[in-house]
């Protein structure tokens, strides 16, 4: 239990796929203009990690080596299926959001990254604990991110507004530069709040 | 001959895969330490998206619509990217050692490049037809290569100056591109 637990905080904050390992950034730049963009995407993600981390990790005997990676992706491409079409037919609105970026979930390195480093070598339980521990991680951080922007770049959190009526919005935090900026700077503050165990 | 001029230099500059459209980003932060690699990397990506698109588009056209199987397009042009990094890497090694050996390690790596996948399914949204689908790709890709050279340049320079400690590593690579992302957000406006 307590190896679990262990393994659940890993994800949230010593190895946090976007602050600490600066994995998966495309999705990381490209949507986080809203929070419910973020959360929505982080959801995602999240649902994607836990079954192909489960399934990676029951076939981890059966998939020979050399062919891992057509295996991998295979895996994690069936799940993202999956998402697609479920957000398609129950949430048109962040389907028309996301755009692309559901699809290419396929090639998030974090979900990559996490089956060749994790799911292959453990077993189901804790892949699952891995998956759910990285991508709970991963939506805090996308949500952090998200909310600066909007809450910044359009005065507003999750479309309801919070600034003062007299408060200009800065356009550039959600324009595509932000993105880097914001990021950039998270990223330093987050270095200085939790330094990095030796 | 309009629309293609459009595709062209909108492909290029105002909706810069990197830069803009956020397609990319890994290699774009992970081989932009020096303006070779960058150049390198930015060729074998041009390479592979032209063709990609090209493959994409006929898998699409003549297997998934005729069959009714438009659900399966992201299985189908992920495992089509994927077998053709490998068929390029091996025709390269064959035919042009020189260029393989020039790529090195960032042929297989593009295969998890999303602008590859990126472009492939653009493609499909816009509605492109063969010829508009490849000249897409292939400018798609010029300008991630026009980027990411010019994002090596100026982090060549950045590696020997002296930089604040907290700007050190990602945060500062980060900065500088949320810089030239602004310098490229005044391409809008252009078609």
């Amino acid at each position: 239990m307590k190896e679990l637990r262990k393994i659940f905080m890993n994800g949230i904050i010593d190895e946090n796929p976007t602050f600490r390992m600066v994995l998966g950034m495309c999705p990381t730049l490209a949507i986080t203009t809203a929070v419910s963009n973020g959360i929505g995407m982080g959801l995602a993600v999240t649902f994607v990690l836990v079954f192909s981390n489960l399934v990676i990790s029951l076939l981890r005997k059966a998939i020979p080596d050399q062919i891992r990676i057509p295996a991998f992706i295979v895996v994690i491409a069936t799940f993202v299926t999956i998402v697609q079409l479920v957000v398609k037919a129950f949430v048109p609105a962040l389907d028309a959001a996301l755009g692309v970026f559901i699809p290419l979930i396929v090639v998030n390195c974090i979900i990559f990254g996490r089956a060749e480093a994790f799911a292959f070598k453990n077993k189901p339980i804790p892949a699952i604990v891995d998956g759910l521990g990285m991508g709970i991680g991963f939506t805090i951080a996308i949500t952090l991110i998200s909310a600066v922007r909007e809450l910044f770049g359009a005065g507003t959190l999750l479309g309801v507004q919070v600034m003062p009526a007299g408060y200009l919005p800065m356009d550039l935090l959600v324009k595509p530069a932000g993105g880097f900026i914001v990021l950039g700077l998270l990223l330093a503050l987050m270095n200085k709040l939790l330094p990095k165990k030796a | 001959m309009n629309q293609i001029l459009t595709i062209l230099i909108g492909s290029i500059f105002v909706n810069n895969f990197a830069m803009s459209r956020f397609y990319g980003i890994c290699p774009f932060l992970g081989v932009s330490k020096k303006l070779d690699t960058a150049f390198g990397m930015g060729m074998a990506v041009t390479f592979v998206m032209a063709v990609a698109s090209l493959v994409a588009y006929l898998v699409n056209a003549f297997l998934l619509v005729p069959f009714g199987l438009e659900y399966l397009q992201t299985i189908a042009f992920i495992l089509v990217i994927a077998v053709l990094v490998q068929i390029v890497e091996m025709v390269l090694k064959k035919m042009a050692p020189s260029l393989y050996q020039a790529l090195g390690v960032y042929l297989p790596l593009i295969t998890t490049n999303c602008a590859v996948l990126g472009v492939a399914q653009l493609n499909v949204t816009e509605g492109y037809n063969l010829i508009l689908s490849v000249i897409n790709g292939a400018a798609s890709a010029l300008g991630f290569t026009l980027s990411i050279c010019l994002f090596a340049g100026i982090r060549e320079r950045l590696a020997v100056g002296n930089m604040p400690k907290w700007m050190e590593g990602f945060t500062g690579a980060l900065i500088t591109a949320g810089l030239m992302a602004v310098a490229f957000n005044g391409f809008n406006g252009l078609i």
